[in-house]
């Protein structure tokens, strides 16, 4: 079949293929013809309000379904603010596409107005990126883009669409196949290696899972869950990995890393075996990598080569899908034999009674006052109100860290965060987002009054669409986790991070034509909440808390993880 | 110790710049870069030569083969390979040492590609390391100038190259429904 179409009605049945729902975007001058094919085209468009917020919210999308998300922006100004987007979700492995325009092929290199080299500077930002100047190369583009952001380690993928493509006029015949020969998607796992790896776990005397977001990317939360409650192993999940067990299921510990729990950063100093599933290691977990889990052997499963080995070596390498060498795994664990599964039974219990001192000895538990919100008791509010089933969209900085340690995640893809990168300002734009994607949920945008700002302007879109967010911001007045630094390892002086002149929340979500409240009281926060998650559309609930309090434990940056500070310094006695 | 590394890779624009990427992330410098097409003109081969510091090489490498546009990069530093360099030096002399640059020349196999009364423009190959004496010995009879090409490898190596095959896109069956056709 074949059909004499423009290149921007092409790029709109390639999309088509793919399923594309819902594109974020942005129009300009060079992505007129994509916009004037997409009037009257059923893909639905949601208009941002900044390309930026565009990337998020496709963010927000892939990640509360997995399906990939995809963002529009025009040439130039449209694509460098995509930029920081693209880097967030090549940090966090988020399957996005992002289409650009480009000016005309024979404009570009003349500094025309609204160019930029996108090519150029995505090509660090993004897994894969194209420049297409020949109609006949788009459609195989576009399909290639969509195989590659999603397949193997998922991330960001942009082509980038000269002018005279969307305009020119090409028989369209349907990609039915696509070629990528130097593309390597390592899915199995080596079956001598899985064998090895039953072997290691059951000689193991103190196992330790440790589980990330290659599990949600992989949706192997049911494969990782038989697997822990075959092995009968404590289990973390990290920032990118919280839900991938349920936060209810009594295996699973908490977060571990810089602001993990006692018991799990202990776990981890005291372990004999890590089993690493979809994770990388990263400081943020890790502590000074040195005196990281020194008395462990790693077994590392992930689907990404590059990452085994990269920060701690792996004992016994794997590298696979974990939805496919997780089952794999299980299944050599119930055939090797009984006489193997008792051997270290003793040592086991033990390993558990250990554990669950420590959770006893600090566990993570909300501090509530009786006068003003403590910002831990705002935490536990919204997660009583989720129950581990709503979706919270978190900005970057302490509320986030809050957040991880203290609302549940009974299932996958309900905590939607900027993990890698730390994007201030990716919180509400993620949640709308994951609004579109997931209508039926309850969406929570749990958000600082410093990363809220970066994103008013999206209050916009969210009245326009009449999403019911429930955005919620944790309002201490400062750039939290910042000033927390500042008070800690630079002798308490707070350079710039007093946040000062925060809107009127109820004047400001007025204006938008919503409701907004501002609660300054520990006694009237959880009536308020209850409000806001009654209220059938937006919610914005400015919740001034403490301005003083800081996360804890916390492990300093480059120490161990077992020297963690449980709890403030406590003023010295005279 | 510099690394010597073999790319076969896809002949598309940008490749290149994925490639010295990875590297310019890092803050390497590129000793040398060579590229051209191979037999078959949809590749390409190169080589580059880089300090990169021996415990992160393989992650270096495994970054490599990560870029969808490269087939297989290979650390041929240490590995059976054959490596060589083309270097062209212009020598100004007097007439009294052309005769003995022309027997220098000869030792390195040299041959001469310019002649002229103020000197000589001479063409060696070898390993690096003969082209650096051969350099040297050159620049003992004048001012020289000198243009290398940096190194050009061959792994001798008999790795297989592993290429992903075709990924079918949409069902065969699927009846399409094109919008709005013009």
């Amino acid at each position: 079949m074949s059909n004499l179409l423009s290149g921007a009605k092409i790029l709109l049945n390639c999309l088509g293929r793919e399923n594309v729902d819902c594109i974020f975007g942005y129009p300009g001058g060079v992505t007129l013809p994509l916009y004037d094919a997409l009037y009257d085209h059923p893909i639905r468009h949601v208009l941002v309000r900044h390309e930026q917020n565009a990337a998020f919210a496709a963010q927000g999308y892939a990640r509360a379904t997995g399906k990939v998300g995809v963002c529009c922006a025009t040439s130039g100004p449209g694509a460098t603010n995509l930029v920081t987007g693209l880097v967030d979700a090549m940090m966090d492995s988020i399957p996005i596409v992002a289409l650009t325009g480009q000016v005309s092929t024979k404009l570009m290199g003349s500094d025309a107005f609204q160019e930029a080299d996108t090519f150029g500077i995505t090509r660090s930002a993004t897994k894969h990126n194209f420049l297409i100047k020949n109609i006949a190369d788009l459609p195989q583009a576009i399909h290639e883009a969509f195989y590659i952001a999603a397949s193997g380690r998922p991330g960001p993928v942009l082509v980038d669409v000269t002018k005279d493509v969307f305009q020119g006029q090409a028989h369209y015949a349907p990609v039915t196949e696509i070629h990528l020969p130097g593309y390597k998607v390592y899915s199995e796992g080596h079956n001598g290696q899985i064998r090895r790896a039953a072997q290691m776990i059951w000689e193991s005397e103190r196992p330790f899972v440790y589980a990330g977001g290659g599990i949600i990317a992989a949706n192997a939360s049911d494969a990782l869950r038989s697997f822990v409650e075959l092995l009968d192993a404590p289990a973390v999940c990290t920032l990118m990995g919280l839900g991938a067990i349920p936060s209810e299921h009594p295996n699973f510990i908490s977060l571990p890393g810089m602001h993990g729990s006692y018991a799990a950063n202990m776990a981890f100093s005291n372990t004999d075996l890590i089993i690493a599933l979809g994770v990388r290691f990263d400081d943020r977990v890790t502590g000074r990598l040195s005196s990281f889990a020194p008395h462990a052997k790693v077994i590392h499963v992930d689907i990404d080569p590059a990452e085994i080995g990269k920060n701690r070596h792996a004992d016994l390498p794997i590298v696979g899908d974990v939805k496919r060498v997780i089952p794999k795994l299980s299944s050599e664990l119930r055939d090797l034999s009984p006489a193997m599964k008792e051997k270290n039974s003793a040592a086991r219990q033990a390993w558990w009674k250990q554990i669950r001192e420590w959770k006893e000895e600090h566990p993570l538990r909300p501090e509530i006052s009786d006068s003003e919100v403590k910002p831990q008791h705002l935490m536990a509010e919204i997660d009583r109100l989720s129950g581990g089933r709503a979706i919270v969209a978190s900005d970057v900085g302490q509320h986030q860290m809050w957040a991880a340690q203290l609302v549940r995640f009974n299932e996958p893809r309900l905590w939607i965060n900027s993990g890698g990168l730390g994007s201030m300002g990716f919180g509400l734009p993620a949640a709308i987002g994951a609004q579109f994607a997931r209508p039926d949920k309850l969406v929570f945008a749990v958000v600082g009054d410093g990363g809220f700002q970066m994103s008013i302007p999206e209050l916009a879109t969210i009245a326009n669409h009449a999403l019911p967010i429930k955005i919620v911001v944790m309002n201490n007045g400062y750039l939290g986790m910042v000033r927390q630094w500042q008070e800690l390892f630079y002798n308490n002086r707070l350079s710039e991070v007093q946040l000062t002149s925060f809107p009127d929340a109820e004047k400001l979500a007025g204006a938008y034509g919503f409701t907004g409240r501002t609660v300054t009281s520990a006694s009237e926060m959880p009536q308020a909440l209850m409000a806001a998650v009654a209220e059938p559309g937006p919610y914005l609930l400015n919740v001034k808390v403490s301005p003083f309090e800081n996360v804890f434990p916390m492990v300093p940056a480059g120490g161990a993880l077992n020297e963690m500070v449980l709890r403030p310094p406590q003023p010295v006695e005279a | 110790m510099q690394q010597i590394i073999s790319l076969l890779m896809e002949n598309k624009p940008g490749a290149l710049m994925r490639v010295t990427g990875l590297l310019s992330q890092r803050g390497y410098n590129i000793e040398s870069l060579t590229v051209a097409r191979t037999l078959d003109p949809t590749l390409s081969r190169m080589t580059i030569t880089v300090d990169v510091e021996p415990q992160i090489r393989a992650q270096v490498i495994k970054q490599m083969n990560k870029l969808i546009n490269v087939l297989q990069a290979t650390d041929v530093t240490e590995g059976p390979a054959v490596n060589r360099e083309l270097v062209l030096v212009r020598v100004r002399t007097i007439q009294q040492s052309r005769t003995a640059i022309l027997k220098e020349a000869e030792i390195f196999q040299a041959r001469v590609v310019d002649s002229t009364v103020e000197g000589f423009a001479l063409e060696a190959t070898g390993d690096p390391e003969k082209l650096d004496e051969f350099i040297d010995v050159m620049s003992s009879y004048g001012d020289i100038e000198v243009t290398r090409s940096g190194i050009v490898s061959m792994s001798l190596d008999n790795k297989k190259l592993r290429l992903s095959p075709p990924v079918p896109r949409g069902a065969a069956e699927e009846v399409l429904e094109l919008q709005g056709a013009d």
